[in-house]
């Protein structure tokens, strides 16, 4: 699929953001860069299930699962970091089969399985809040510090060794995007967010696929939370679970483009940049100024754009394509009415 | 032992009453959202973020203005439903024939917006509305007025909805259009018109919830979220679009959250709601009464 110059493109582009911070140093840019690629991993995850229409509102509870689960198993149990985010990786992917199993099973689509997600990430929410002994509550959480092996808690204080991280894990959701992309299961998950009955009627197991695709986007998810945990070691229920980062989610996946690869990661670049530039030009007063840009722009986007900033970009640039794919020819068909 | 059994079923029945007077406001809640979906076939997302700006309105206008909460309640439904016919007008309405999840992803940005809009106008602090309604004693157990008032209240807009809907011209339009959307533009109905009608009524639905709930809690930003995912859980578990399974629901709900509350904390009740909702999915996935096409 990739072409010898595509390929090349991004050895060149891999290598200098791998050379960046030996040359660069200075923390807040890097800091910033670190933000853009854990939650570019975080995006690339939902959309991995977003691109075929199965919208979830319920990331935000994955999310939150994968930083709380490691973030409690080190502070209560003394459990590595390397022992807990498979944990709680485990943990959320649990949940996804036992949220995601009867609305596959039994057909919840369209608008049920989005309002079915947001109770998810909602209810997630409401356990962490009411948990409160343990998981300090709306207050927020701190991993304790290791006095011991850093690499062994996971925890590092020099941000060109959390750059690198975040490069590779930002990189390894880039690789399964592909990976998905090239698979089999893309042609069954695109029947089926076209059509489930002809999908089903051609041999396509609906609810196996739909299954798969949600543990994997749910796993990925997880991962992004505790990495987040781990470096930013603070986390509040309202940073890492809840409705408003399962809208965070889908704003900057459908802002950058669901279709494309780097559409996640263009989303995550223009949203935290958004951010911080309203946090620095408003100064303290910006609390809800950057959401309230941000959900003016989602609206205005899913009116006037709905395929993304690079999406609509790549359109533009190569008009005729070899294989028209339908799919992606109606406006964001991500999903059909319930069936 | 059986003074502690009779203590114990005191506090059954009073959470068990209690229950159901909750059951009132979630049910004006579903009804607000079962309606819009039944009609437009949209779902606003935002729901409980305009019953968090019409909480806000009744904030201001009883502490702030000092006008009189009876003065102020219809105010405050008038302002919702003018926002929910807003709404529809600047936000729906262009997306009309846009895939269903476009128009509920672009509620979703409706709801930042509404947030953030209320954090940066009004601030993150909790208000209350500092009206304190007397505790009806009735033998061992205590009612608050406040939630009496609710239930009655949801009560009668409830009612004045369904007489609306099957007594009214307007109404019947409403209750075709909701069975067939093309046919009634052919009869001569203006669906535009029936929309925003729809999507005012649902506003205005929200903003009575809205004063029934300022009563019982504290306005800040994010009071929404408190509710608002369970009333989607109610919607969904009644049918969508179904008035009846959504009433149903909205009680059952509301019994399992409350007689949770006795035993544990409240957001535990919320807990066992969600709990109870994957179970009943295995068993009833179309919802409570299946009204399928």
């Amino acid at each position: 699929m990739i072409g010898q110059g595509r390929l090349a493109a991004w050895g060149i582009g891999l290598a200098a953001l791998v050379a960046l911070p030996f040359v660069y140093r200075d923390p807040y840019h890097l800091h910033i860069l670190v933000l853009i690629l854990i939650w570019s991993f975080a995006y690339t995850s939902w959309s991995m299930m977003g691109r075929f229409g199965l919208v979830s509102l319920g990331h935000g509870g994955f999310m939150g699962i994968g930083a709380y689960v490691t973030a409690l198993l080190w502070n209560h149990l003394g459990l590595s970091p390397w022992i807990g985010i498979p944990i709680s990786m485990v943990a959320a992917g649990a949940l996804a089969l036992i949220v995601g199993y009867p609305c596959f099973r039994f057909r919840i689509t369209g608008h049920y399985f989005v309002l079915v997600t947001l109770a998810l990430s909602g209810i997630v929410l409401q356990v962490i809040t009411a948990t409160r002994d343990y998981t300090g509550g709306s207050l927020g959480y701190t991993p304790n510090r290791t006095s011991g092996n850093k690499l062994l808690a996971l925890q590092f204080d020099d941000k060109t060794t959390w750059y690198l991280i975040a490069l590779g894990i930002w990189l390894f959701g880039i690789v399964v995007w592909h990976w998905v992309d090239r698979s089999m299961a893309r042609y069954a998950l695109e029947a089926i967010s076209e059509d489930e009955d002809a999908a089903a009627a051609a041999g396509v197991d609906v609810t196996a696929e739909k299954l798969k695709i949600t543990l994997l986007s749910a796993l990925m998810t997880a991962l992004a939370g505790a990495i987040y945990c781990q470096y930013q070691m603070f986390i509040t229920p309202d940073t890492v679970s809840g409705i408003a980062v399962s809208l965070q989610m889908v704003f900057a996946a459908i802002v950058g483009g669901l279709f494309v690869s780097l559409g996640p990661t263009v989303g995550a670049i223009i949203t935290i940049l958004l951010a911080e530039a309203l946090r620095i030009g408003f100064g303290t007063k910006a609390v809800g100024w950057d959401n309230l840009v941000y959900g003016v722009l989602l609206v205005l986007f899913i009116i006037f754009l709905p395929k993304g900033i690079l999406g609509s970009l790549l359109d533009r640039l190569k008009p005729q394509r070899k294989v028209p794919r339908a799919h992606e020819q109606e406006v964001v068909q991500i999903a059909r009415p319930g069936t | 032992m059986q003074a502690f059994l009779d203590i114990f079923d005191i506090y059954l029945l009073e959470a068990v009453i209690n229950g159901i007077l909750l059951g009132g406001v979630l049910a004006l809640l579903a009804l607000g959202l079962n309606l819009i979906f039944g009609v437009i076939d949209v779902t606003w997302i935002c729901y409980a973020e305009l019953v968090m700006i019409g909480m806000y309105g009744m904030y201001f206008m009883v502490q702030y203005y000092g006008i009189s909460y009876f003065v102020a309640a219809p105010l405050t439904i008038l302002l919702v439903a003018v926002l929910g016919a807003a709404l529809h007008y600047l936000v729906i309405a262009p997306l009309l024939t846009a895939p269903p999840i476009n128009q509920l992803l672009a509620t979703g940005g409706v709801l930042f917006v509404l947030q953030s809009f209320a954090t940066v106008a009004f601030g993150i602090d909790f208000r209350n509305l500092g009206i304190r309604l007397p505790v009806l004693a009735f033998g061992d157990m205590n009612f608050s007025y406040a939630r009496l008032l609710s239930f009655v209240a949801a009560l009668v807009g409830m009612v004045a909805v369904y007489l609306f809907m099957t007594r009214t011209f307007t109404g019947t339009a409403i209750r075709a259009i909701s069975q067939d959307r093309q046919i009634m533009a052919l009869m001569g109905v203006d669906t535009r018109r029936i929309y925003l009608i729809t999507s005012a009524l649902g506003g205005a639905l929200a903003g009575l919830a809205a004063c029934l709930l300022v009563l019982q809690y504290d306005v800040h930003p994010f009071v929404g979220l408190s509710f608002g995912p369970i009333t989607f859980l109610i919607c969904v578990l009644g049918g969508l679009g179904n008035f009846i399974g959504g009433f149903i629901a909205a009680f059952v709900f509301a019994e399992i959250i409350s007689l949770g509350g006795l035993f544990s904390d409240l957001e535990w009740g919320y807990v066992l709601a969600f709990a109870f909702f994957i179970v009943m999915m295995f068993i009833r996935p179309a919802g409570l009464l299946v009204r399928r096409r």
